[in-house]
């Protein structure tokens, strides 16, 4: 019997000192991965933005119609809610949608039918290329028979017939890079002057910093509105795309640059960097190689943090129809839809894609707050 | 204390003139300028205007002239306290951003009022009751008032009163009141409407704000001293309020300094939606129609009212943190 507990204790031992040398070998990257591990919130936040990401890649395989097709004869249909059982079983079904044109006001009327339309996962509908690169006509759900394809709005259609669900998948490709890219500038500036600043130091540092204040005492939206009513009106959607994403970081890669400043000042007194020089690397090697590894979990935290609020900046210029310009589609140009507000009260669903922009910048923050208390190693 | 607020006021020209150069750079970039967009307008509403008084008009104006000429007869007249003439609604500018500048200002104190009115006790109860119901409540709030844009929760605060009330909350005036002179009555028809819009602009500073006061007390309050103190007997509530929240608030002040110039420019994107008589949608139409001496001066505003708000937190922030009043002695 004591035996028996002293084997067990020996296995605990062991076991204990092989979790201690994982623990101790481990990367930072580890680490901070088995911290992150940790917080649930982030990580079913970071699902949610995997799958927003996804119809970032292939918005056509989720769309069930054309986002551009207008009719209007069929605007304000209501959203059609999906049921998921039928009288034989677990059959996928809309119900179908009637219109009756008023004979007062002359609008269509839509009345939600009896009659149920059936559809499935995995349907042909029209044609389309996944990333430019080969062609396909699969979509991930549309009606079981294809020639009903006119009659599935999952989220109700626009003033211009235009299906709401297809288009919000669209802006979803859209916003959601906006914001990535933004952040990507952001960032390179960001690195690259603050460390400029941090590393050597003197007037380039001064300059730097001077320039930092000014740009952080601007009234940030009145200038945004100022730079984007100063872009010509006739750009192609991607030009104005990406001058966006330019006025988006002009004023964004300040914080980052302080913080990267801030970090540089602190490692410049470290030994491992003294220890590094005196060994002849050259500065260039210093930075790359020892520098920016050291702070680059915090960096990829701030910007995590820094994509929501891109977004909704961005949401908000195309809301003020200052940002994005149709045709381009994003969350900020289909709000434009809802600015009347006698409109709304008659098709709420135009007000989805507020549940898009809110999820989004939710799933960004929780990711972007479990990342950065993992990148902590004072942390718990 | 003196030497710290003179050092600040020295600078306020120099930047003043920076960003006077900025904006009015950013105002005549495009290409055009008031008078194509204005010729083009009554082209397409059919009728049309002489080339000759076209050119006379753009003369009249000085759109002819080179940049720095316009610049430096702008900068003239903004130094006599002449914002320049409003190209699209033939007035003085002045007369035009008046009573507007005056209601924007309103507006974001207003905000700025609620969110401390409403962080500052919610902040702290959190942090006393810690993992309360109410704790986790706030929490949620706080979340969603830091994700959702201020335009979109004025929409939907805007579509839930109209659907389930009939009611329409635009605007910051009963039409009785609208054009009428300031008197008691307009002050009160005032204060009727401008909650709604205060508290939609104030919410994501007030979830923010909360956070920030939960957390700072929450460090407090784990401190020797306030155990001390109540080891001596102090009541709770006394003890709360009188040392740790008296510490916990003072990194609060700091943050006026970027939150009010935020409440100005927030305010022009809640005041386009929510249909409100403030500058910001004056900027917006001025922009839009190419009238550049009005924006540039609605943009010089919102620049200076930043200014002034960060030298306010300044003050305010030298004032209760004597570290940072001795720094320059």
């Amino acid at each position: 019997m004591a035996e028996n507990f002293q084997v067990e204790e020996t296995l605990v031992s062991q076991l204990v000192s092989k979790a201690e040398e994982r623990v101790s070998v481990a990367s930072n990257w580890q680490l901070v991965w088995w911290r992150f591990r940790k917080n649930r919130l982030a990580i079913i936040s970071s699902m949610v933005l995997v799958l927003f990401y996804v119809i970032v890649l292939v918005p056509d395989f989720f769309s069930t119609q054309d986002p551009e097709a207008t009719e209007a004869f069929l605007a304000f249909i209501p959203m059609q809610g999906i049921s998921f059982f039928d009288s034989s079983g677990f059959n996928l079904s809309v119900p179908a949608v009637v219109g009756k044109r008023n004979p007062v006001t002359l609008r269509m009327e839509w009345k939600i039918d009896e009659t149920k339309v059936p559809i499935r996962l995995f349907v042909q509908g029209y044609k389309y290329k996944v990333l430019g690169l080969f062609e396909t006509d699969l979509h991930l759900i549309g009606p079981t028979d294809p020639k009903s394809a006119d009659w599935l709005y999952l989220f109700g259609t626009d003033r211009m017939g235009r299906d709401q669900w297809s288009r919000m998948m669209f802006g979803t490709r859209t916003s959601m890079t906006v914001g990535l890219v933004a952040v990507a500038l952001s960032v390179i500036f960001g690195v690259l002057l603050g460390g400029i600043s941090g590393y050597f130091g003197g007037w380039p540092d001064m300059i730097i910093q001077r320039l930092i204040e000014l740009l952080q005492s601007l009234p940030t939206i009145p200038i945004w509105l100022a730079m984007t009513a100063a872009l010509p009106q006739d750009w192609r959607p991607d030009q104005v795309f990406f001058a966006i994403t330019i006025i988006l970081a002009f004023i964004g890669w300040t914080t980052l640059a302080r913080e990267v400043r801030g970090r540089f000042l602190s490692l410049r007194e470290e030994d491992f960097v003294l220890a590094a020089d005196l060994a002849g690397c050259s500065r260039f090697r210093i930075i790359t190689r020892h520098m920016v590894p050291a702070f680059m979990s915090h960096i990829i935290a701030t910007s995590t943090l820094a994509i929501p609020v891109m977004i909704i900046n961005e949401t908000s210029l195309s809301y003020l129809g200052l940002g994005i310009r149709p045709p381009a589609i994003s969350w900020g140009v289909l709000l434009q839809e809802a600015q009347n507000i006698q409109t709304v009260a008659q098709a709420p669903w135009l007000l989805l894609p507020c549940v898009a922009v809110i999820l989004s910048v939710l799933a960004f923050n929780l990711v972007g707050d479990g990342l950065r208390d993992a990148a902590d190693p004072y942390g718990h | 204390m003196l030497r710290f607020i003179v050092q600040r006021l020295l600078l306020l020209p120099i930047l003043l003139v920076l960003f006077s150069i900025i904006v009015f750079w950013l105002v005549q970039a495009p290409p055009g300028d008031f008078l194509t967009s204005y010729v083009a307008n009554l082209a397409s509403g059919g009728s049309s205007i002489q080339e000759e008084q076209v050119e006379a008009l753009r003369h009249q104006f000085g759109l002819d002239q080179p940049m720095h000429i316009r610049y430096l007869r702008w900068m003239e007249g903004l130094l006599k306290g002449d914002l320049g003439y409003s190209l699209e609604y033939q007035r003085p500018n002045s007369e035009l951003i008046g009573e507007r500048l005056v209601l924007t200002v309103f507006l974001a104190l207003f905000a700025f009022a609620i969110t401390w009115i409403v962080a500052v006790p919610a902040g702290i109860y959190s942090a006393t009751h810690q993992n309360s119901l109410l704790d986790y409540a706030f929490a949620l709030l706080n979340y969603v008032g830091v994700a959702t844009p201020n335009f979109m929760l004025a929409l939907i605060l805007m579509w839930v009163a109209f659907s389930s009330f009939g009611l329409s909350v635009t605007g910051l005036f009963s039409p009785d009141y609208i054009q009428a002179p300031w008197s008691l009555g307009r002050l009160i028809d005032l204060l009727k409407h401008i909650w709604l819009p205060g508290i939609v602009l104030g919410i994501a500073g007030t979830a923010r704000l909360m956070r920030v006061m939960r957390a700072n007390l929450l460090d407090e309050l784990n401190k020797p001293y306030v155990v001390t103190a109540r080891a001596k007997g102090m009541s709770e509530w006394k003890l709360v309020i009188k040392y740790p929240v008296r510490l916990a608030i003072n990194p609060l002040i700091s943050t006026i300094g970027w939150y009010l110039p935020q409440l100005f420019s927030g305010s022009l994107i809640v005041a386009t939606v929510m249909n409100l008589p403030n500058i910001g949608p004056l900027l917006l139409r001025a922009l839009t129609q190419r009238d550049m001496y009005l924006s540039g001066s609605i943009l010089l505003i919102y620049c200076s009212l930043t200014i002034i708000g960060t030298l306010i937190s300044d003050i305010l922030l030298a004032l209760v943190d004597p570290r940072i009043r001795m720094e320059g002695v």
